[in-house]
């Protein structure tokens, strides 16, 4: 089958690369970018693990093909931290210990962020819900809810 | 305890040493690894549940371009006998197909998709059979035969073909102990199976030469184990197959054989080139370790003042296609917290059509519990008797003579008991509609074989390397007892999981042994490095070595006696090591065989929507004795993931099977574990009550946390919609059927 060629942005990188069709975007970012982080739990875009934002929109990248990232701006667990400095989130997730095997932490991270970014001010609520696609087996979520509630705080004292 | 000062390091919380790694993404999971030239695999499964495999043509695969290998069950060793046997049998079916989901032949391809291509190309002929996926089904006359001969000498004769393996066990005179009750309760439960859910599926990376050298990569709980089973079921020494752990995206019991591995390195020989093997999450639920399924009935007698006069038990397990059901754990867990005058119970492990059941935190005891602690519940509730204090009455204490046996050595769940009780979730309202439970549960724990060395660097820093993967954060519980024991800040320890060719053999990361053996091998690794560093000392000062104390970091002279000393820090003795006798390292292999048992109680609140049938937990708290919490945070975490764990077996989770004995919901859409807007915030105790095998006291914490939640929740759901459920999971469409029997009944 005849490879597609792609270009787009990830991470703030113009990346080009050459897909499969029938190729995810998690599949282009983990086997074609090096791009690990984000993980594949499920395939059908129930557990999040695979988690990415796409021109700022939350989505599965299992779900989508990586053909479909034409001009696209990718965003992964790799680019949340400024350099040498984790993002407050990742800071606190290492302090509450809101991680134990970790393999959902990455696609979290993204979730969270993006929740951050869009509603800085969440209810307890409001963050199971919007976690409720991350799947997390080792935790509870208890937290999980409380580091990333603790970063929401701090985060506004900040600004 | 050998601390009578307490402790400087551990019990503190500081950020564990993975941690970035962890939140940056750049830790490497099983799926995560590659190798030049690698190739990709895919497995060919059998869609039917019992199937006689009459020819598998692969011609056409092979005929594509991009594959370079393809394998079936003749490409491993044969004449294996016993658990080897089995576990080849699972990793690659035989003669005959055992479950929907069982291996048939595997292809190698240059890429993913035309490794999937591949696979599907292989064209596989069966002769379908009759199944059976129920335990009672399985056991009853008539039930097609999964092996002939696969029962062993425990089975008692006139039982069907399918029951493996018999368990009694017990003491006193059960009949006699009902008669003296005022109540006897009898109860029927059922408990589907349930899978550890784990988000990362199975993956490995394998290479193997024909001059029968290889090397693997894989997420497992125990890499050592992985070695010994893939060298002998592909043919090869041990020693010559180095396998390294990659971080390991959860377990709970699942990761402690193999599925893949096996098959990786059979295709790299096969090729000569590296293979990757992933699962799908489908092939996860499919043909990895579910638990088993259960069918139980309980008996219990108690008298007006809340003593238990006798207990029986009768538990039926199946395991699905190969003997090993946890029979007779889950009947020697059963009466455990209580001290009994008569108890009495029987284990059946029952094959049937389904995947083998692999170990899930406790294998076997939640079941149990869920069955024996919902009986007490009902005496508790007709004889208008507190559920905590009819605990208290009965429960098992030091010296106590358990219900499997041995007496008990220091146990703390008198003080869970009374942790809970004292607790203000015990005492506070409920809102209307809500229901209150509670439970205790038991949980064994395990030493196991283990190995560690720990080696100085010039500088005075420290690296551990232990053989038991890091699953939830062992690592910084290793760091924090080896700084405690050199006097050293924690961040001058770094723990390494080393692979199979640096140390010796390490049982799996399982029976909540970690922080216990490899915590007491790490003890003891950094003793022997201190005897080493007083040696030194010794030597410099010309003083006799007995002579040198170890303290605060320092080798220090004994008293004024020793001489006049400046103390001599880690630090400057590893400096000069070099010049003073060599290197500095120590180590430790043992069995240790004084992991303390460990129970909990848990207290529950939930409501029941009538209309709906829907569950909701709105309170939990769990109260657990670790015996010492080492790092504090991660012995909540595994409270808490213990609870949310029960709390999915106990409402939602199941495998359902079809009429045509095929997995209907092998996704997680479909099999839904809780997600975070199920749960509430879950409260955590931790009692520590010291337990005398470990240098810290140190009790193993990871498994007991899902021993009571069944029950504790069955309790509640109970008491919320007034009537007693028996079957797990309490789905809404089986509360909806109490609701409807007990309106009717």
């Amino acid at each position: 089958m005849s490879m597609v060629h792609v270009t787009a942005t990830v991470n703030d990188d113009e990346v080009e690369f050459l897909c499969d069709p029938r190729e995810t975007l998690l599949d282009v970012l983990r086997d074609r970018l090096g791009l690990t982080g984000a993980k594949e739990g499920c395939g059908t875009g129930d557990c999040g693990a695979c988690s990415v934002t796409v021109d700022g929109r939350l989505v599965c990248s299992c779900l989508m093909l990586g053909a479909e990232a034409e001009g696209k701006s990718i965003a992964t667990v790799e680019g949340i931290a400024d350099g040498e400095n984790l993002h407050p989130l990742q800071e606190k997730f290492i302090e509450h210990a809101a991680l134990q095997c970790g393999i959902c932490t990455p696609g979290i991270l993204v979730a969270t962020k993006a929740l951050l970014e869009k509603n800085p001010d969440p209810t307890e609520t409001e963050v199971r819900y919007w976690l409720a696609g991350n799947l997390c087996r080792c935790t509870g979520y208890d937290k999980i809810i409380r580091a990333v509630m603790d970063t929401a705080s701090d985060l506004r004292k900040a600004s | 305890m050998d601390r009578p000062n307490g402790f400087k390091f551990v019990g503190t919380r500081p950020d564990r040493p993975d941690g970035m790694d962890k939140v940056t993404g750049r830790a490497k999971f099983g799926a995560d690894a590659t190798a030049p030239g690698m190739l990709h695999a895919a497995i060919v499964r059998s869609p039917h549940a019992h199937a006689k495999i009459l020819k598998i043509d692969s011609t056409k695969a092979e005929a594509m371009k991009e594959v370079k290998a393809v394998v079936t069950r003749a490409d491993f060793a044969e004449g294996l006998t016993g658990e080897n046997w089995n576990i080849l049998e699972n990793v690659m079916a035989g003669d005959k197909a055992l479950y929907d989901g069982h291996a048939v032949a595997a292809v190698a391809a240059t890429t993913p998709l035309a490794a999937r291509d591949a696979a599907k190309l292989i064209a596989v002929e069966y002769e379908v059979l009759p199944h059976v996926t129920d335990v009672d089904k399985a056991m009853a006359e008539g039930a097609p035969v999964i092996r002939e001969g696969a029962a062993d000498k425990s089975v008692p004769d006139g039982l069907h073909a399918n029951v493996v393996r018999y368990h009694e066990s017990g003491h006193g005179d059960v009949e006699a102990g009902f008669a003296e009750a005022d109540l006897v309760v009898e109860e029927s439960f059922k408990t589907e199976a349930t899978h550890q859910g784990y988000i990362e599926p199975h993956a490995c990376l394998g290479q193997l030469g024909s001059d029968g050298k290889g090397e693997l990569w894989c997420c497992t709980q125990g890499h050592f184990i992985v070695q010994k089973t893939c060298a002998a079921l592909i043919g090869i020494e041990a020693s010559q197959l180095r396998v390294t752990a990659s971080e390991i995206g959860g377990g709970f019991g699942g990761k402690t054989t193999v599925f893949i591995e096996p098959v990786a390195l059979a295709l790299s020989r096969k090729a000569n080139r590296p293979v990757k093997l992933v699962m799908s999450r489908s092939e996860v639920f499919r043909a990895t370790g579910p638990t088993s399924s259960t069918s139980m009935d309980v008996k219990i007698g108690m008298t007006r003042d809340g003593t238990i006069t006798a207990g029986e038990g009768v538990f039926r397990l199946q395991g699905g296609a190969f003997p090993g059901a946890p029979a007779d754990l889950t009947a020697m867990c059963a009466f455990a917290p209580y001290a009994l005058k008569n108890v009495k119970q029987t284990g059946y492990d029952v094959m049937s059509n389904r995947p083998k059941q692999a170990a899930y935190r406790a294998p076997g005891s939640p079941m149990a519990a869920f069955a024996v602690e919902s009986v007490i519940d009902e005496l508790c509730k007709k004889l208008d008797l507190d559920p905590v204090e009819v605990r208290l009455k009965n429960a098992s204490k030091e010296g106590t003579k358990s219900s499997f046996g041995p007496r008990f050595d220091r146990i703390g769940l008198v003080e869970t008991l009374e942790a809970a009780k004292a607790h203000p979730h015990y005492s506070a309202p409920l809102e209307p509609g809500q229901g209150r439970g509670l439970s205790c549960g038991f949980w064994f724990n395990h030493g196991g074989e283990t190995s560690v060395s720990l080696s100085l660097s010039e500088d005075g820093t420290v690296a551990l390397s232990v053989g038991t993967p890091d699953i939830g954060g062992s690592r910084a519980s290793m760091c924090l007892m080896v700084a405690e024991e050199l006097g050293i800040p924690y961040e001058n320890v770094r723990t390494t999981i080393a692979d199979t060719a640096t140390l010796g053999y390490n049982d799996v990361s399982h029976g909540s042994r970690v922080t216990y053996a490899s915590g007491l091998a790490a003890i003891k690794a950094a003793r022997d490095v201190v005897n080493k560093l007083c040696a030194r000392a010794a030597n410099k000062w010309g003083i006799d070595k007995e002579a040198v104390i170890w303290e605060d970091g320092c080798a220090k002279p004994a008293g004024p006696n020793a001489g006049d000393f400046e103390p001599l820090p880690l630090a400057r003795i590893a400096r000069t090591m070099g010049r003073t006798g060599g290197p500095i390292s120590g180590h430790f292999e043992a069995t240790p065989e004084g992991a303390g048992m460990s129970f909990a109680t848990h207290i529950v609140d939930a409501e029941v929507d009538g209309e709906t049938g829907q569950t909701k937990v709105t309170r939990y708290t769990v109260v657990q004795d670790a015996g010492k919490a080492i790092h504090p945070s991660y012995v909540e975490g595994q409270f808490q993931g213990g609870a949310a764990q029960g709390i999915g077996w106990a409402l939602n989770e199941e495998y359902i099977y079809g009429e045509d004995g095929r997995l209907q919901n092998a996704v997680f859409l479909d099999y839904r574990i809780p997600v975070a807007s199920d749960l509430p915030m879950i409260d955590t105790v931790i009692v520590e009550v010291p337990n005398p095998g470990h240098p810290y006291g140190v009790r193993g914490v990871g498994e007991t946390s899902i021993c009571p939640p069944l029950a504790a929740i069955a309790n509640a759901v109970s008491d919320a919609a007034g009537v007693r459920l028996t079957e797990l999971p309490m789905s809404p469409p089986r509360i909806l059927d109490a609701l409807e029997r007990q309106a009717h009944g």
